[in-house]
């Protein structure tokens, strides 16, 4: 999908604020996939040639974070938090029912396009592990309750 | 006993992250008091109060800001490390979510005082909750003349921006902070120069943790003397320890520097569940080398815990119980930091990456003997040959993992299998 006129003039104007072109990228990934979902092969090379920055770096940059997805991913994103506090509270048993719930292993996407199960490095509520990120709300305490009430709401939708 | 709160007054008050919330609660008082001072004078305030930055290091606030040289021909710049993502850590993100406002107040202070006129908050990716709050935030202290030109009338100017990680911990290793806030991948640069002269697009640039920089209202309010009679001499301050893992009471508690262990565990924390034991403690972050139960008797500070051989970090105390595999744990650190390496550093890539290989091999039953030495080999060669401190930070406590727990390596590979079971790692309260 190629920019749409409007998401070009938003990026004009981050870059038109950021202090280099370069230190406009990662702003801009921000708002092309939250338009897209993700950042496409095509989409980069358009982001490379509106900043004037080689498409390969565009393309290195994107790789490096891993919340920036270059290959589509699911309409909500499931972040679950893997690191040592939610280990130990029981996350390895959280994915394992996450992963039957759904019927996909972690890295992958439902059939329906619908969600996709990510693993997480340590989220920063370690407080009230276990937890995970669904798109852009963190859900805390985690129990196979308030987990089949989040995945039946994701699925209504 | 109840918390000293200084930092955390207010974070259980309904909207206590209004800007209202916060002027109600004598918030914004420090600032005019600020502006109204020479700016050396707040530099040597926060000195004498003996503030020690909060992200990890300890190195002392006052100090340095006076690296920056305040008549530079180039811009100077403040950082704000809100890129929290130390596991065990959680501490930044309640001021973050909470009081915001304590965190401006300071940024603001730190920028008139070492002369900086524009500062870029990192928050990391996977706080987009803390980033719709800090863009509120800086809304309203524009709204309010707090932030822009000419704040309260001083002539000042000040720019604050809110910039968005993507999902790196190495970002919060300061050099990674500033070449992903320049666009690029976040690999730390090699030291010196350090930030101070060579920092954000080649100027000055001074990065700050966020509680040290919620810090500094209180201590122009209330003064270096009495910020310095709380703690010890020489780690001084209240510290906001989080304490997570196999623990009853988990969660953040605001004490002195100092606070034994033994007392923020078993007293605040309430001990451990079930009826098990402690059987070992990360005292300040993953990166810090992990204490036994016999070692819970010490003071929760910078120098205290150095002397110890490990370190006070972030101060995210994680619990680990006796029903836990001390192999397991360190796999599961071992994966962290190799999934988190940059790898710019052939130690740290391969380093990360053989050590969570043997663990993995060890803990499966598949181990032999000699990887024991092998792994410590592996620790003693990644220390102090990198660049950043990641390969530190994963072969420091997977070290003490297998010096202090030895036994249970050569009980994995004499048993062929895990004395542990191979049923999951930790405990899930699934219907709590």
């Amino acid at each position: 999908m190629p920019l749409s006129d409007k998401l070009k003039e938003k990026i004009n104007k981050t870059v038109s604020k950021s202090e280099t072109k370069q230190s406009a990228l990662i702003p801009v990934f921000h708002e092309v996939q939250s338009e897209h979902g993700w950042l496409s092969q095509e989409s980069m090379e358009e982001v490379a040639e509106l900043l004037g920055i080689p498409p390969a770096s565009v393309q290195n940059v994107a790789t490096f974070y891993t919340m920036f997805f270059t290959k589509p991913v699911g309409k909500h994103v499931l972040w679950l938090c893997r690191t040592l506090s939610c280990a130990l509270r029981g996350a390895e048993q959280v994915e394992h029912y996450l992963s039957e719930k759904l019927q996909i292993h972690t890295g992958e996407t439902t059939p329906d396009g619908k969600i996709t199960l990510l693993e997480a490095e340590c989220l920063a509520s370690c407080g009230t592990a276990p937890v995970m990120l669904i798109d852009d709300e963190l859900h805390e305490n985690l129990t196979k309750k308030r987990i089949d009430e989040l995945i039946e709401k994701l699925r209504r939708e | 006993m109840p918390e000293m709160r200084i930092i955390r007054t207010y974070v259980d008050r309904a909207n206590s992250e209004s800007i209202r919330s916060y002027i109600a609660s004598g918030g914004y008082t420090a600032l005019p008091t600020a502006l109204k001072m020479d700016p050396l004078r707040i530099i040597d305030e926060v000195k004498k109060s003996g503030l020690r930055g909060r992200g990890g290091a300890g190195f002392p606030t006052g100090i340095k800001w006076s690296f920056i040289q305040r008549d530079s021909k180039k811009p100077i710049y403040l950082c704000c490390n809100a890129d929290e993502s130390e596991p065990g850590s959680f501490k930044d993100r309640e001021i973050i979510e909470r009081d915001p406002h304590q965190m401006l107040e300071g940024i603001i202070i730190a920028c008139y005082a070492i002369n900086s006129h524009k500062c870029y908050i990192y928050i990391r990716g996977e706080m987009p909750k803390g980033a719709r709050v800090l863009e509120t935030s800086i809304y309203e202290a524009y709204e309010k003349g707090f932030l822009g030109e000419n704040i309260l009338g001083s002539g000042f100017n000040i720019d604050v921006v809110l910039f968005k990680g993507a999902g790196a911990y190495i970002c919060g290793e300061e050099t990674g902070l500033l070449e992903s806030i320049e666009g690029k991948n976040g690999e730390p640069r090699p030291k010196p120069p350090f930030p101070a002269q060579i920092g954000l697009f080649g100027c000055p640039t001074i990065v700050n943790n966020v509680e040290t920089l919620a810090c500094v209202p209180h201590i122009i309010n209330r003064g270096a003397e009495w910020f310095s009679s709380i703690g010890t001499p020489k780690n001084t301050g209240t510290k906001i320890y989080g304490l997570s893992g196999s623990i009853n009471r988990p969660g953040l508690y605001e004490l002195p520097l100092g606070i034994p262990l033994r007392e923020l565990i078993h007293e605040y924390g309430e001990g451990v569940p079930k009826g098990r034991h402690v059987k070992a403690i990360s005292p300040g972050g993953s990166s810090a080398p992990v204490l036994t139960a016999e070692e819970i008797d010490i003071p929760m500070d910078f120098d205290s815990l150095a002397k110890a051989g490990s370190m006070l970090g972030t101060a995210g105390v994680t619990v680990i119980d006796d029903s836990t595999c001390m192999v397991r744990v360190a796999e599961n650190l071992a994966h962290f930091y190799r999934d988190e390496s940059c790898g710019q550093c052939v130690q740290c890539r391969e380093g990360t990456w053989w050590l969570e290989k043997m663990l993995a091999k060890i803990e499966e039953g598949r181990g032999r003997m000699e990887y024991i030495d092998t792994l410590l080999d592996a620790c003693f060669q990644m220390k102090g040959t990198t660049i950043c401190a990641l390969a530190d930070g994963c072969a420091m406590p997977i070290e003490s993992i297998v010096k202090k727990f030895r036994h249970e390596f050569e009980e994995h590979i004499r048993l062929g299998k895990c004395p542990f079971g191979d049923r999951h790692m930790g405990t899930w309260d699934e219907s709590n």
